[in-house]
């Protein structure tokens, strides 16, 4: 799935991928044009396959059963974080505080798990109100508090939330999790890792919340037109605080896993995941400009950067090396962004100069 | 219909501090008419569609939907009244299609008990605004997909038609124009002409007399928060107009 099938999906009936959307008469020029943009914005699926099949061809190991479940279970953090980055970005924001969310659920959900209120289900709840919480402060910060960019207030709570998991454990990791928790960082049903199964089910319910629900549509009017919202109605401080809470319940979910993966509280876990998260989000073909992107582009820049990272490794490249790779790509999906940018202006007024000929 | 203005605005006063905007501004709109307000800058014209759009409440006077007072405190109140305001800004969503665009914030749903995440009736709304778009002989290509993609006669033909669609009384046009080049002024202003059809009164605010004279049943003149004349615009009354426009 690409952005621009995202996109065409919540914008009605899609555009077909074959050819322009117009009639017959529709100028050579245009249908370029309109080639130009599919091709961009199956950039990111583009990019994943090709990743894939030279990773496949160069590296032996990368295709086989045990490597796949490997890479399902090392980018389900990154892709249930980008998930949650997702949605902030849409409406021009950014959640920089979720690294260290991560560690403070997983650091909630073991001191739960040391009471004499250990049962998995409650575990699991503590991490994701943990999420819910920070995300709530979150968002009425940058709502209520007028500030215009949420950058510096969630940068804030990524200090106070990891200081206060550290302060609950005194900098140490808090052994123990209840075995569901354990499963879902590291069990299998059948060959498929449980948290891949996770992360499959959360984009499932992410997509059709974004693409399908009433408030899901508001949060894309929201990033598109933030004044145009505010006169049609829609509830945008609501909206704003929602994507907040959405993307801590997703930094919680990745809490569970990561404290599942480690059996352990530890309040400096997941805090190099929310870069990488970040990045998925615009590899995945989100605009900075905000209004554009989708789950299924979220995940799939979650995935170029854990089969990257995987590949490499099975090549044995140094892991510094990783991070110029990961990087250099990230480079490439924001220059792609400026080039959609480019075609659909070239497309908009090949509309109008037809308008005027016929 | 009713023998009723579609709107009728009696004697409104607006002050900004001590600047008076508006000196006593009474106007009749006729059911299915298009009115053209005239005006040099700064002669009160915003004023007055804000005062009937519910953005300004006037401080003197009242305004009559259909021969009864109605009370506008917010852009709301004028919607639930019927009156749809087309501002020039156009107030698009660039990132999601015509039909998203026209029932934003009043989505058609099922499952309402599900609150926010009540599904939406894409294939409904698609529908409707296909058929609106169809009747209003708007000239969008029918699958381009994102209102961003359009070129600005497009978009403002959808601006337009959405103000159209929701609109059961009046449709308030700001500069429809301004913007465009001839020929999507032209496709425009067809658009316009088709709202009567509807059942719908317009007001069209321009500064382009061209515009007036091809669509308008009349012209109201505004200067300096009066209203000083008024004409059927031809080519007769053209040189009128203009006089009335300039010297008052």
């Amino acid at each position: 799935m690409s952005s621009s099938a995202a996109i065409a999906g919540r914008a009605g009936p899609p555009p077909g991928p074959t050819g322009p959307p117009v009639s017959v008469r529709t100028p050579l020029a245009e249908r370029t044009l309109w080639l130009g943009l599919t091709i961009v914005r199956m950039g990111p699926a583009l990019i994943l396959v090709l990743l894939v099949l030279v990773m496949a061809a160069i590296a032996p190991f990368f295709l086989t059963e045990r490597n796949i479940q490997n890479v399902l279970t090392q980018t389900s953090v990154i892709a249930l974080l980008a998930m949650g980055q997702l949605l902030v970005i849409v409406v021009r924001g950014i959640d920089a505080s979720v690294g260290s969310v991560v560690g403070l659920s997983t650091v909630t959900g073991a001191l739960m798990f040391g009471t004499s209120l250990h049962a998995a289900p409650i575990v699991i709840a503590t991490m994701l109100l943990t999420g819910v919480v920070i995300g709530l402060i979150n968002g009425c910060v940058f709502v209520y508090g007028r500030l215009p960019n949420s950058l510096i207030n969630t940068l804030a709570m990524l200090y106070i939330a990891q200081g206060i998991a550290q302060a609950l454990t005194h900098g140490d990791a808090l052994q123990g999790m209840p075995s569901a928790v354990n499963d879902l960082g590291g069990g299998f049903l059948g060959v498929v890792p449980e948290a891949a199964l996770l992360v499959a089910g959360m984009a499932i319910l992410a997509t059709v919340f974004c693409r399908s629900t009433r408030w899901g549509r508001w949060i894309f009017a929201v990033g598109g037109n933030i004044e145009a919202a505010r006169r049609v109605g829609i509830p945008v401080n609501k909206v704003l605080v929602s994507v907040f809470v959405i993307s801590g319940v997703f930094a919680g979910l990745a809490g569970v896993i990561t404290a599942g993966q480690t059996n352990a509280g530890y309040g400096l876990a997941g805090s190099t995941s929310m870069l990488d998260a970040i990045a998925a989000v615009f590899i995945g073909g989100a605009s900075f400009m905000g209004g554009r992107g989708s789950i299924g582009g979220a995940l799939i820049g979650a995935f170029i950067i854990g089969c990257l990272r995987n590949g490499l490794d099975l090549l044995n490249v140094y892991p510094t090396w990783q991070l110029v790779a990961v990087g250099g790509v990230m480079l490439l999906a924001v220059e792609l962004d400026v080039v959609r940018g480019y075609l659909e202006n070239r497309f908009r007024v090949a509309q109008a100069s037809r308008a005027v000929r016929s | 219909m009713s023998r009723e203005p579609a709107l009728e605005v009696r004697a409104v006063s607006k002050w900004f501090g001590a600047v008076q905007a508006l000196d006593q501004v009474s106007l009749r709109l006729g059911q299915s008419e298009i009115l053209a307000l005239l005006g040099d800058n700064g002669a009160g014209k915003s004023t007055l569609i804000k005062c009937i759009s519910g953005v300004h409440r006037p401080d003197v006077g009242d305004v009559l939907i259909d021969g009864e007072p109605v009370e506008l405190r917010s852009s709301a109140d004028a919607r639930r009244s019927g009156i749809e305001t087309v501002y020039q800004d156009l107030a698009l969503f660039d990132n999601l299609s015509p039909a998203a665009n026209f029932f934003a914030g009043r989505e058609e749903t099922r499952g309402s008990w599900l609150g926010p995440f009540a599904l939406l009736k894409e294939k409904a709304m698609a529908s409707h605004t296909e058929e609106l778009i169809h009747r209003l002989k708007v000239n969008v290509p029918a699958r381009v997909g994102l209102v961003g993609l359009m070129s600005g006669g497009q978009r403002q033909g959808v601006a337009v038609a959405r103000a159209a669609a929701f609109a059961s009384k009046v449709v308030i046009l700001d500069e429809p124009t301004a913007a465009l080049g001839v020929r999507e002024s032209r496709a425009v202003l067809d658009v316009v002409r088709e709202l009567p059809k509807a059942g719908v009164a317009v007001i069209m605010i321009s500064h382009n007399l061209e515009d007036v004279l091809s669509v308008a049943d009349r012209a109201v003149v505004m200067r300096r928060g009066r209203i000083v004349g008024e004409e059927v615009p031809t080519e007769e009354t053209h040189e009128r107009l203009v006089g009335l426009i300039v010297k008052g």
